[in-house]
């Protein structure tokens, strides 16, 4: 496992920025590591039964930064960003292999608990999904399980803060205890954002967080993630392109299960350097 | 011909005319340009076709059925010599029934009056006219129907339309069939009851603590009077289905669980079927087992234990009965918590909740309504069920709350009041009228109850 860390074995051609990867050649090109990674991956290869959904795919994710992943529909973004805090392991016949370290340590180790993990790598799903319990309890939930508040006032604390958080507090404050699933679509998605934050993870994968709601409260959830940008690294899968360049800092661009591209969001979007980045960016297809 | 006979040749001719209606339709589709101009497919011309010869034959054929017996009856007594029927209603009524029998060719007792032969010959010639007519008008009445509709087909000619209302109005007769059905139902019961009442005190029945029914026949017996106090009765239907139901529910659910969220695809494939054969056992067959096993090991146990255990106990037929409606609970529970959405439960495990916190804070809340239901439903089962108790429980009727002594149930009496040759109307046989419409209106209102707390949850959760 230790020599899977080792960059040098990373998949990745570093090429001249002038000359485009042609289409036939799948390998990865631009900045794939980071210094000093939060999370990274090394020939991470994912299996739904016999059929495998992503190929050899090495990325570090940076501390304290906006990653994108973009791509066209089915290349896999979803199933990258759930191999990183294993929700993989919930889906029957689904195989992970290469190595996935968080802070170092390889989440993938048996000896690695996914309670944990999961506290730390939250996660928030591309259709909303609030449980049916009042608001309140939606997001206190996780605080009690992992047991993160002695009284009760500090739990409705924690609560009142991630409601805030998400820009939700001043619509729901006064209907706190009325079921999550009766509010708007945009409403529940925010909620589920802040049920995730009130576990205090320390990454944060999206995953198109913002494909049901309207442009405010899109423009709301990517204020958001400015902010929490300034704690956590956050990961998210999007369709729309305007909203990569707006909210990341890197971006990457999967094809068919394949990591193409990966480099800063704005050469990405201004200079990209493979053939079928460009395609897609110029929205030749997709 | 016979009235089978004419009903099957009716089948035919709307056979014959669905046939036709589309043929014509094809036909006038093809003469104006394409099938696409027809209003509808051609099928629905068919159907319209065989509906309108079927259907108004067929009301033909059930009015004459209906009134046929008793017209040529009239007919017949009308015809009859004036000694006879200057007879008394109730001898005439034993004539005509000779009549009947002499018609249907069965040996009657008694020496035949040559007006008898007479009028059976007369009743016979009546009945065969009458089915000949019968044949004649409902083969009409169908044929008419089929070239009526025939004639009308066009491009314009809206079939499914009609077709459909057709169909409509046969769901909404099936709809209400049933309820009549229950109503009817009800109402006879009910009838019974109110009899059995004039007889005995509702609140006797009611508030009893006594349950004897044997009641003297003649005047002479001695030492039957008849209680008729339903509590005992009842009481030993709770403790046995509080018994089965402590049983089924925490099994049931346990392993609808495990079915569902930790059981591997394989093991479920066969586990769960397996366990839904436990519904197919016949009762009698638990019966057996909870009589000849369990009552006896349950009585040796309890005799090394120093506890007084009759042979036949509450806790035998409760146990046994509590298996045999695992199924109920574990089967529905399993498919309503398989109902409940993967995205839910990545959402708890998203936050990092463990499987069994998942569990019990996201998929059984979720799944409750439907859990409940199952419950329910077992516990009618287990309210109704008779064979195990008659085999296992025995008939004593002791109101007690101890589960090893023998105690009987509603279903068990209502059996043992009526088996057997019994005058029909001595408040003993009636009462198994008013413990059976006791024992509905409790099952209405536990579904009652049922209803609203699945409806509470309903709100609350979604
Ligand atoms: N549970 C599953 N079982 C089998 N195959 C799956 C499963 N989930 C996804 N796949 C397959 O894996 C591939 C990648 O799917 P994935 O959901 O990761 O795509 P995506 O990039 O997120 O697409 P989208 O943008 O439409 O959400 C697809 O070909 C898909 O059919
Ligand atoms: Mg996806």
């Amino acid at each position: 496992m230790i020599n899977a860390l080792d960059s040098r074995s990373a998949r990745v051609v570093s090429q001249p920025p002038t000359r485009l990867g042609s289409r036939e050649d799948l390998r990865t090109i631009g900045e794939a590591t980071v210094a000093n990674p939060k999370i990274s991956c090394r020939h991470v290869d994912v299996f739904y039964g016999d059929k495998q959904a992503i190929f050899d795919v090495s990325l570090d994710i940076g501390n304290k930064e906006v990653i994108a992943m973009i791509g066209p529909s089915g290349c896999g973004k979803s199933t990258f960003l759930r191999c990183l805090n294993r929700m993989n392991d919930t889906i029957e016949g689904c195989r992970v292999t290469g190595a996935i370290t968080l802070d170092g340590q390889n989440i993938y180790d048996e000896k690695q608990d996914v309670v944990p993990l999961r506290a730390q790598v939250g996660i928030v799903f591309q259709k909303p999904n609030p449980f049916p319990k009042s608001i309140w309890d939606n997001v206190a939930y996780g605080p009690k399980i992992h047991g993160l508040a002695e009284t009760k006032a500090e739990l409705e604390e924690i609560v009142e803060t991630a409601l805030q958080k998400a820009g939700l507090w001043e619509e729901v404050k006064d209907r706190l205890h009325q079921p999550g699933t009766g509010l708007s679509g945009g409403q529940q998605q925010r909620l589920c954002i802040a049920r995730t934050i009130a576990v205090s993870p320390e990454v944060i994968l999206m995953d198109e967080p913002c494909s049901a709601l309207d442009p405010i409260a899109t423009a709301k959830i990517e204020d958001l993630i400015d902010e929490l940008r300034t704690q956590y690294s956050i990961v998210i899968v999007t369709h729309s392109m305007q909203q990569a360049a707006r909210v990341s800092q890197r971006t990457a661009y999967f094809h068919l299960g394949y990591l193409i591209e990966v480099g800063r969001t704005q050469q990405i979007f201004t200079t990209p350097r493979h053939r079928l980045t460009e395609d897609y960016i110029t929205g030749r297809f997709g | 011909m016979t009235p089978t006979t004419l009903f099957f040749l009716l089948c035919g001719l709307s056979l014959v005319a669905y046939a036709i209606g589309r043929r014509r339709a094809l036909a006038t589709g093809a003469a104006s340009g394409g099938l696409k101009r027809l209003h509808s497919r051609p099928t629905y011309y068919g159907l319209l076709a065989a509906l309108w010869c079927a259907i108004p034959a067929l009301i033909v054929f059930a009015a004459w059925q209906a009134f046929e017996t008793p017209l040529i009856t009239e007919l017949v007594v009308a015809e009859l010599p004036e000694s006879i029927r200057s007879l008394p209603e109730s001898r005439l009524g034993l004539v005509v029934n000779d009549i009947r029998n002499l018609v249907a060719g069965n040996i009657v007792a008694g020496d035949i009056d040559p007006a008898m032969r007479q009028a059976a010959a007369r009743y016979r010639s009546l009945q065969a006219t009458s089915h000949a007519a019968l044949a004649v008008i409902v083969l009409s009445v169908g044929g008419a129907g089929a070239f009526w509709v025939r004639q009308r087909i066009s491009v314009r000619l809206r079939a499914r339309n009609q077709v459909e209302a057709v169909i409509n109005w046969g769901l909404i007769f099936c709809a209400t069939l049933a309820i009549f059905v229950t109503i009817g139902i009800v109402m006879s019961v009910l009838y019974e009851s109110i009899r059995f009442f004039q007889a005995v005190p509702v609140t006797e029945f009611l508030f009893g603590l006594k349950w004897s029914p044997q009641v003297a026949i003649r005047a002479d017996q001695v030492g039957s009077s008849g209680a008729f106090g339903a509590v005992p009765v009842f009481a030993g239907t709770a403790l046995i289905s509080a018994i089965a139901m402590l049983v089924a529910v925490p099994i049931g659910l346990m392993s609808a669980i495990y079915l569902s969220e930790y059981a591997g695809r394989r093991f479920r494939a066969v586990a769960k079927p397996l366990i839904e054969i436990l519904a197919g056992i016949p009762t009698v067959v638990y019966g057996y087992f909870a009589a000849l096993t369990v009552a006896p090991f349950i009585r040796d146990n309890g005799a090394l234990l120093g506890l007084d255990v009759s042979s036949e106990s509450a806790l035998a037929a409760g146990l046994v009965m509590g298996v045999m409606i695992i199924p109920f609970v574990s089967s529905l529970s399993d498919d309503v918590i398989n109902a409940v959405p993967q995205a839910l439960r990545d959402g708890a495990y998203g936050l990092g909740a463990t499987r069994s916190e998942t569990i019990r804070h996201v998929v059984i809340p979720a799944a409750l309504p439907g859990i409940v239901g199952g419950v329910l439903l077992a516990v009618s089962r287990a309210i109704g069920e008779t064979m195990i108790v008659v085999m296992a429980a025995g008939l004593a009727a002791n109101l007690t709350a101890n589960p090893l002594q023998a105690v009987t149930t509603v279903t068990v009496q209502i059996v043992t009041l009526l088996v057997g040759d019994q005058e029909f109307d001595s408040p003993k046989t009636l009462a198994a009228f008013a413990l059976g419409l006791l024992l509905f209106v409790v099952t209405l209102i536990l579904n009652l109850i049922a209803l609203y707390v699945v409806r509470k949850y309903r709100e609350q959760y979604e």
